[in-house]
């Protein structure tokens, strides 16, 4: 990995078209900017580990599908 | 000519080949199923469909689209994700949420943070990532419809 000291307002690139900049620093939290085109998409890591996790959720449940008619009444009951 | 698919719900069903979407990226923690199947619940009326992985019976995810459980539902998603469905009308999209389902049903959840988009002309899908700050990765969804029965009520 390559590591990088950088101070507030300063900035790195990646390539010739992402731009990330230190925009505030307080105690352990770091603020950044990423400029980039809209094709490069930015997420926080933990986003993707927690979809991930509710996917495999949702594929462990040991609901048994024919109950799924039961859940469906439920939204007839609920409609006006 | 049908297509003979194994389903989790059903058994062996045959399919329309147009109900087969391709998900050139699989799904987070699924990336090795690149088709899926959309199906209708049994019932009629029911708001929820099945997501069957076409290779494999036992993956089979039960996905809802958040208008049938919300009153207001907004899907913002990054450019990337439109261009791997080949879309360039958000508004043409089919959304769906996946609902987890523990073992008391009525505590069912939908995912809005990671939505399933679905280019309904070309047939192909994704997990988006949403960017709105709105939505997580579990939405009670009977808390949810109670807020606009009392709402519209």
């Amino acid at each position: 990995m390559l590591v990088l000291a950088r101070r507030l307002n300063e900035s790195i690139m990646i390539g010739d078209e992402i731009e990330v900049v230190v925009i505030d620093i307080k105690g352990d939290q770091v603020k950044l900017g990423i400029k980039a085109p809209r094709k490069i998409t930015v997420h926080r890591k933990e986003i993707y580990q927690e979809i991930k996790q509710e996917n495999i959720a949702a594929i462990s449940s040991d609901f048994d599908p024919n109950t799924l008619r039961d859940l469906s009444d439920l939204f007839k009951k609920d409609k006006k | 000519m049908g297509i003979k698919v194994n389903t989790k719900p059903f058994g062996e069903i045959e399919i329309n080949e147009l109900q087969i979407i391709d998900f050139p990226e699989g799904i987070l923690g699924f990336d090795f199923i690149k088709k899926f199947i959309i199906m209708d619940a049994e019932d009629e009326g029911s708001p929820f469909k099945w997501m069957q992985a076409f290779d494999e019976k036992d993956l089979a995810f039960v996905i809802i689209r958040p208008l049938d459980f919300m009153e207001e539902y907004e899907l913002v998603i990054a450019q990337n994700d439109l261009d791997t469905v080949k879309s360039d009308n958000i508004d043409e999209l089919l959304v769906f949420a996946i609902v987890t389902i523990p073992e008391n049903p009525k505590k069912m959840t939908a995912n809005l943070q990671g939505p399933i988009i679905i280019n309904p002309v070309k047939r192909i899908g994704k997990q988006a990532i949403s960017l709105s700050d709105r939505y997580t990765v579990r939405h009670n969804i009977l808390d949810e419809m109670k807020k606009h029965t009392k709402a519209g009520g």
